[in-house]
């Protein structure tokens, strides 16, 4: 514990400057030099403690330790500055259990911004992460990015410009994603091979895509059981900056809440409007650019149980993203027709019913007929008035 | 005449060789000295870094590209025997010194490309004129496991000194296609455990060279060369070793066939991440020698692969090298879509050749 007040003394006298000085040459190296140490020497129940001020970092940190804190003075006061980041294919990279971030920013990357990986036990919360010229291809990818963990809460946070998810929480259990912010991400939130998710609260704009649900073939684990409520989902219309070949990157732009081959997912209360493409996006795996012989046996392309209810839908669908989807809009809807809230990619599994249910009034669904080369592309709502069973709520481990 | 002043110099090369022998090494149960000398493996003695008696050097099958940096590798039980159960990595007792200098050819304040980084006169010595000395890796197996500590050598290349969050030091490179400015990074404590806990679930750390698979190899000792295996046996140093049925193939033997060279640099360069449960399992690629399939990433689509796809759609392309994001992350030097992540700042260009030679020959496609 000495030593922990020490380090942070000398912390507080690098950052003497006061807020938002930048430091430079020596004193960034110095403050780089003791954060790592501090990292490194964390025991269990430390509280690394960073002080107000901008600091400039080069190259990646990392903690293993289990059981540390690590704590700002507050989003827009303690803020980690990657800009001259010359390695490390993240900011912070994170494998200790019960690790917890808070009060801080982490900006302009190389690669992903807060990567933790294999943790039991992650709470970010109020914590920033952003590239600051705006959304760019060359944003790195993930701004907080916890995969294969479990019992994982974000809360109260920010992510902005990120070139694939602002938050991204992959083949994860138990997970809470509340009360955030993401904007001028391609995704802003996320969830993909994840079982057990609970994700309300969040505000997503100006976003490719604002909430994604996606389950992905060729990994360990797949999705299942995931409930998007009361969010807010609006104006999620910027351009597509993915990198090719990422799955981010076949989202339309305007895709409000977008459910890929994912089963089990409830989606409810949010206020979803004028998201150009379409307020909610149900497809196949079919309809991303994955080829078709690379999955493994046991992977289901078909999304199912989906249950759509109690949402306020408004605005969108009338100015899709891509050619096809626009002229399909124009043919059926004419010159200022709109598409209806829900849209659907058409795959559906010819043993079972997929049990894609839409109960919201306003929300017709629009059948894209993509199996059939888009021969018939329809409104097809009747099909797809049903309800479904509602999903438990999330329980986090006692210790969060 | 002559023949006397040949014996005489032979005798003072006796002498020399007589009064100077090497360091003793010290095994330190728990704490880390400060400076490299005090562990006695490998030390400046004179105008050569030399190895400490009873130290072993050795070299690998398939080596680890850092930066075209020439590596000295040795290893010193303290006079315990190492066994190996399989073609994995050995059994070593506790209270064993591994360790790993690496070092550049070096004229004129540049560093030179050389090919043959694994070996070192006859694994005994190097002079210290020609070369520049950049850090030392001890892995060190003490009774609660392997602990990596890292040394960097001061620019007088007298000491190396224990830096724990690791380094940045500028080196400039001499090709034939020119001099190429680069950030040699020295990977920090945690770092280190990055490679060396190739199961991300337990997290334990250990060595990932010293395989029975990659030192099943001829080495060019003092006495002459020998198979690396029965010059431990011969040194008292090897116990029980089953039959190495496995040899991790060398990348750099054009003898050897494109798909086995090919597969031991993935295998050597790649595999400590990208195991079935290592730290790289998140993207469902495997490149363990024996992995198959999508899993080896044969027409597999990338998971969170972000600007490392560099547009490319699948991570291998049968007979398509340009559209294979393999070969992509490989050749890249962007922090944020370089593979591997740590341990390097150059792109390996014979490594990246042989990468793309091999999927050109791919037959099939995907789709």
């Amino acid at each position: 514990m000495r030593l922990l007040l020490s380090s942070a003394l000398g912390l507080s006298l690098v950052a003497c400057g006061g807020s938002h000085t930048e430091t430079s040459g020596e004193t960034a190296a110095d403050f780089q030099e003791q954060l790592q140490v501090q990292l490194l020497d964390a025991q269990p129940g430390d509280v690394i403690e960073l002080p107000e001020g901008k600091f400039s970092l080069n190259r990646s940190l990392s903690l293993t330790q289990d059981g540390v804190t690590i704590r700002g003075a507050g989003m827009d006061k303690t803020i980690l500055s990657f800009a001259g980041q010359v390695a490390g294919a993240e900011g912070l990279l994170v494998t200790g259990d019960q690790f917890t971030i808070e009060d801080l920013a982490i900006e302009d990357t190389i690669g992903d911004a807060l990567k933790i990986n294999e943790a039991d036990g992650v709470t970010i919360r109020r914590v920033r992460t952003e590239w600051t010229g705006g959304p760019k291809t060359e944003n790195g990818a993930y701004g907080m990015y916890p995969v294969q963990t479990t019992n994982v809460l974000i809360e109260d946070s920010v992510a902005i410009g990120a070139s694939d998810a602002g938050i991204y929480v992959g083949q994860s259990k138990n997970v809470v994603v509340r009360n955030n912010r993401a904007e001028k991400n391609v995704a802003g939130i996320e969830i993909e091979n994840t079982q057990d998710a609970d994700v309300y609260g969040n505000v997503t704009t100006g976003n490719t895509g604002g909430i994604l649900v996606f389950n992905m073939p060729n990994l360990s684990q797949s999705g299942g059981r995931v409930r998007v409520y009361n969010n807010e989902v609006y104006t999620n219309n910027y351009r597509n900056f993915g990198h090719p070949g990422t799955p981010v990157a076949s989202i339309p732009a305007g895709s409000g809440i977008v459910v890929s081959s994912h089963d089990d997912v409830e989606i409810f209360e949010n206020v979803v409007r004028n998201n150009r493409t379409a307020n909610v996006i149900i497809s196949s795996v079919y309809s991303t650019n994955y080829a078709d012989d690379s999955w493994s046996d046991d992977f289901d392309p078909y999304p199912e149980r989906i249950h759509v209810h109690d949402n306020e839908l408004e605005g969108g669908g009338g100015n899709p993203d891509g050619a096809m989807l626009q002229a399909a809009r124009v043919l059926k809807f004419g010159p200022t027709g709109r598409f209806p809230h829900v849209l659907w990619d058409g795959f559906a599994p010819e043993d079972r019913s997929h049990e894609i249910c839409i109960a919201d009034d306003e929300a017709e669904v629009f059948n894209a007929d993509v199996p059939n080369e888009s021969a018939d592309p329809r409104v097809e709502t009747e099909p797809h008035r049903c309800s479904l069973e509602p999903l438990a709520a999330v329980e986090l481990a006692a210790a969060l | 005449m002559r023949m006397i002043a040949a014996v005489a110099s032979l005798l003072l090369v006796l002498g020399a060789c007589t009064e100077e022998a090497g360091p003793r090494p010290t095994f330190f149960a728990s704490e880390n000295p400060g400076t490299l000398s005090a562990w006695g493996v490998v030390a400046r003695q004179g105008d050569q870094l030399v190895i400490g008696e009873g130290v072993l050097p050795y070299a690998l099958n398939s080596p680890l590209f850092t930066d075209y940096a020439h590596k000295i590798r040795t290893v010193w039980t303290g006079g315990g025997e190492v066994s190996f159960a399989s073609e994995g990595v050995g059994d070593f007792p506790v209270g064993t010194v591994i360790s790993k200098t690496f070092y550049y050819p070096y004229k004129d304040g540049v560093a030179l490309k050389q090919s043959d980084a694994e070996s070192f006169d006859h694994g005994q010595s190097l002079a210290l004129a020609e070369h520049r000395l950049i850090e030392t890796r001890l892995l060190v197996h003490r009774e609660d496991g392997w602990h990596p500590i890292s040394y960097v050598w001061n620019e007088e290349q007298t000491e190396a000194r224990l830096k724990r969050t690791g380094a940045v030091v500028p080196v400039t490179l001499a090709s034939d296609e020119g001099l190429s400015e680069f950030a040699y990074v020295v990977p920090n404590e945690i770092q280190c455990a990055a490679c060396h806990a190739p199961n991300a679930t337990t997290k334990v750390i250990t060595p990932l060279g010293p395989t029975a698979a990659q030192l099943d190899r001829p080495y060019d000792f003092a006495d002459g060369p020998k198979n690396q295996l029965t010059h431990w046996a011969d040194k008292g140093v090897l116990g029980p070793v089953e039959a190495v049925t496995v040899r991790m193939p060398a990348w750099a033997d054009k003898a050897e066939a494109l798909d086995a060279r090919a597969r031991g640099y993935l295998a050597s360069n790649c595999a400590h991440c990208h195991n079935p449960q290592g730290p790289a399992d998140t993207s469902g690629l495997d490149l363990t020698l024996t992995a198959t399939g999508p899993a080896l990433g044969r027409c597999k689509p990338p998971i969170a692969a972000g600007s490392g796809t560099g547009g490319r759609k699948v991570d291998i392309m049968p007979g398509d090298a340009e559209a294979s994001i393999l070969t992509y992350r490989v050749a890249s030097t962007d922090p944020g879509a370089m593979m591997p992540e740590l341990g390097r700042g150059l792109a390996h260009e014979e490594g990246a050749a042989l990468l793309r030679d091999w999927i050109n020959a791919m037959d099939g496609t995907c789709g």
